[in-house]
């Protein structure tokens, strides 16, 4: 019971701090490109401003418009948190230092992801405000689409690895002594980017929120620390989607030449290295880029993602049972 | 119970064709007063099907401040502070139709420097509206970026029509037969009147050649950009001949390929004499609103060099009465301004203020398009072809 206890807790505080690393991050990296003073100077440089932020919306008055349907509309941020969070349990920061190495790992992680877009879905339906029912319908369009083409570019790495188990891929791509984006599964690298992109609803896949459009479309009823849930849990999102993904294709804890014995030290330094480095990309794309139309997107999932990532399963499977 | 796998019934049912049509009715989203997008308290009527508009009914009224009710109550000299604030994007081009309408009916001679200071204000004021829009239109389409390097931009230029007038938005700064000495020119005497502040020319030299280089920034990072391509180009394509029945003008008008602009057609100000090209779009989409602006801006800082250059020496203001009584008659006189053909129709019977002030703002008519453009169009794009218009509501609604 107590181990149980611990994992838990190990697991929420970890997800939290690397969103609220991922907030500063976006901040930053926000205050760079745009010349914004605040983050970069006030306050320790800016890097107290994500505790500013949480206190604000604390301290703020938790309204719930009188229409809405009440339970459906208090819970939905904790479930989309909640997903976040579960779905940590399974990213291994070295072969000992993981929540849980279960044998479908990879398959609990897609299952887990996209209980959020329940969450966001219900959040939508509940509001009683038209903006926040359409972006919530977009959310459950966009999880559609792009749920198919996360799942079929980690088949090729499944393929490659024989193993569904996170822990069982880093172990294969240390054997292989270069990661899989480099052997061979980098198609499926810049597959999976672009649908995690989707999934965790950031620029230029941002169409649920679209503040220009829908307000901020299924967040526009929510308030104080419910609003805060569901913004901490986007950064969660995407700070547990990259260290998937340099789980998947990076690598994950380990970078070649360095000695395996000693990876219980390095290991969480170097999967939060490469889960930065993904999520700085991901923070460069959301300020320099505008937002995609609803159409566009579904158009790239099921006209481009899709059939590119069945020829990349196509040719791992060949060169799998070829070579 | 009719045994649906025996092989006679089997038959019977397959011809039985499933005809269930599941009833939907449009959804009323009702777009604004307070929207991100609607620049102001513009309301949108939209009849929308999923993201399919159908039909959309825009409501205006919501910021009516009875600016030409107001005019007939006040005299000639007081109305260019109410006028300010009718496109507070570009104040002062607000001014200058209005005045000339008084000069014309008073048959003032405007002496040339106070005319050439009009003009190269009045292409500021320009600048700073495109690059407002530039920085919003990309914040409606989704990028947060390009709006922070406008505003820094424009600051440059407003700092500059602050130093002249004194003020950043509303600069009240035209007089009947001239314009006011500058704030920032020192102590004036009656023999001794500064107009420009000092350092002007060479700050404006500066200013100017940032804004070319800032248009071609934002060429770069806006109009180069994939997906900004993707959500304006063939976008919201509006005709020549629609864009001419509906009265639209300025750059909308120009970016669906008509090649009128009134700084040619009339002689409000001395654009005559300088040399500047009329950018004009090719399909009338929302790219080429965007691009058509983005050019201007480019004209209009070549407009302000030629101007500094070529600046005449003599007077600021022409002879004219301590009171100001316009003659009775009335005339009509139009301007370009950054949002397209602004027009007084101006009444007087004589007296210290006009009998009749009628406002034809170029937004108002802008946003009569409104309707036949958003057919059928999805909510996006609605949004982006609601932004490519560049509107203000207090233009809209005075």
């Amino acid at each position: 019971m107590t181990e149980v206890l611990v994992k838990v807790g190990f697991l929420a505080i970890a997800a939290l701090n690397g969103a609220i690393i991922f907030t500063i991050m976006d901040v930053k990296g926000a205050s760079w490109m745009q010349r914004r003073p605040g983050p970069l100077h006030v306050g320790l440089r800016g890097f107290i401003f994500p505790l500013a932020e949480i206190l604000k919306f604390v301290q703020k008055e938790d309204i719930i418009p009188t229409e809405v349907d009440r339970p459906v509309f208090k819970w939905a941020p904790a479930y989309v948190m909640v997903s976040c969070v579960a779905l940590f349990a399974v990213v291994p920061m070295s072969p000992t230092l993981v929540v849980a190495d279960l044998e479908l790992g990879v398959f609990f992680a897609l299952a887990i992801s996209s209980l959020g877009t329940i969450g966001v879905l219900t959040a939508g339906w509940s509001s009683a405000n038209k903006y926040s029912l359409m972006g919530g319908l977009r959310a459950a369009g966009q999880l559609i689409a792009y749920e198919l083409p996360l799942i079929l570019a980690v088949v090729g790495v499944v393929i490659q690895a024989e193993t569904m188990s996170l822990v069982g891929i880093v172990e294969k791509q240390i054997e292989w002594g270069v990661p899989f984006v480099v052997g061979g599964q980098i198609v499926g690298f810049l597959i999976f980017m672009v649908a995690a992109t989707a999934e965790m609803m950031r620029v230029p896949f941002d169409m649920p929120i679209g503040e220009s459009e829908l307000t901020m479309g299924f967040m526009t009823e929510y308030s104080g620390i419910r609003f805060l849930i569901f913004y901490i849990s986007e950064y969660m999102n995407m700070f547990i989607l990259c260290a998937i993904a340099s789980t998947l294709f990076l690598g994950g804890y380990h970078v070649p030449l360095l000695p395996t014995e000693w990876v219980n030290f390095y290991g969480p330094v170097v999967l939060l290295t490469k889960t930065a480095i993904l999520g700085f990309i991901l923070v460069a794309i959301r300020w320099s880029q505008p937002r995609f139309r609803e159409d566009q997107l579904q158009n790239l999932a099921w006209k481009i993602l899709i059939p590119a990532s069945l020829v990349n399963i196509l040719v791992t499977a060949v060169m799998k049972v070829g070579f | 119970m009719v045994n649906a796998l025996d092989p006679q019934n089997m038959n019977r049912f397959s011809e039985a064709s499933v005809s269930v049509e599941i009833e939907t009715e449009d959804m009323t989203l009702n777009i604004g007063p307070q929207h991100p997008s609607t620049h102001g308290v513009l309301r949108l009527v939209a009849k929308v099907d999923g993201e399919k508009v159908h039909d959309v009914k825009p409501v205006l009224g919501y910021m009516h401040r009875g600016y030409e009710k107001l005019a007939e109550v006040r005299s000639y000299p007081q109305i260019t502070t109410l006028v300010n604030r009718i496109d507070w994007v570009a104040g002062f081009s607000n001014e200058i139709p209005f005045i000339a309408g008084a000069e014309r009916l008073m048959e003032i001679e405007v002496p040339e420097r106070a005319k050439h200071i009009r003009l190269i204000l009045t292409e500021m004021a320009r600048i700073s509206s495109h690059f407002v829009f530039n920085g919003a239109y990309a914040l409606e389409v989704g990028a947060l970026t390009p709006i922070f390097y406008a505003m820094e931009d424009r600051e440059r230029v407003l700092d500059l029509i602050e130093s002249v007038t004194g003020g950043r938005f509303h600069p009240n700064f035209n007089r009947i037969g001239g314009v006011k000495p500058a704030a920032g020119a020192g102590p004036t005497s009656k023999k001794n009147i500064q107009d420009l502040p000092a350092g002007f020319y060479r700050d404006t030299k500066v200013a100017m050649e940032k804004v070319i280089q800032a248009a071609d920034q934002f060429q770069n990072l806006i109009g180069g950009n994939e997906v900004f391509k993707k959500r304006t180009k063939n976008v919201g394509v509006l005709t020549a001949e629609t864009a001419e029945a509906y009265g639209v003008s300025g750059p909308i008008l120009r970016a669906s390929g008509v090649k009128s602009d009134l700084r040619t057609q009339t002689d409000y100000l001395p654009y005559d004499q300088f040399d500047y090209d009329i950018p004009v779009g090719e399909n009338g989409d929302c790219y080429d609103r965007w691009d058509v602006r983005v050019k201007e801006m480019v004209e209009s800082a070549k407009i302000v060099l030629q101007a500094i250059d070529s600046m005449p020496s003599g007077p600021l203001q022409a002879k004219v009465p301590k009171v100001i009584k316009v003659p009775q008659g009335r005339t009509y006189v139009r301007a370009e301004n950054p949002k397209g053909e602004m027009g007084y129709y101006i009444v007087s019977d004589g007296g210290l203020g006009p009998y009749r002030l009628k406002v034809r703002t170029a937004s108002f008519s802008n946003v009569s398009i409104l309707p036949i453009m958003l057919e059928g169009a999805l909510l996006p794009d609605l949004i982006a072809i609601m932004g490519s218009l560049d509107f203000v509501l207090g233009d809209v609604d005075r």
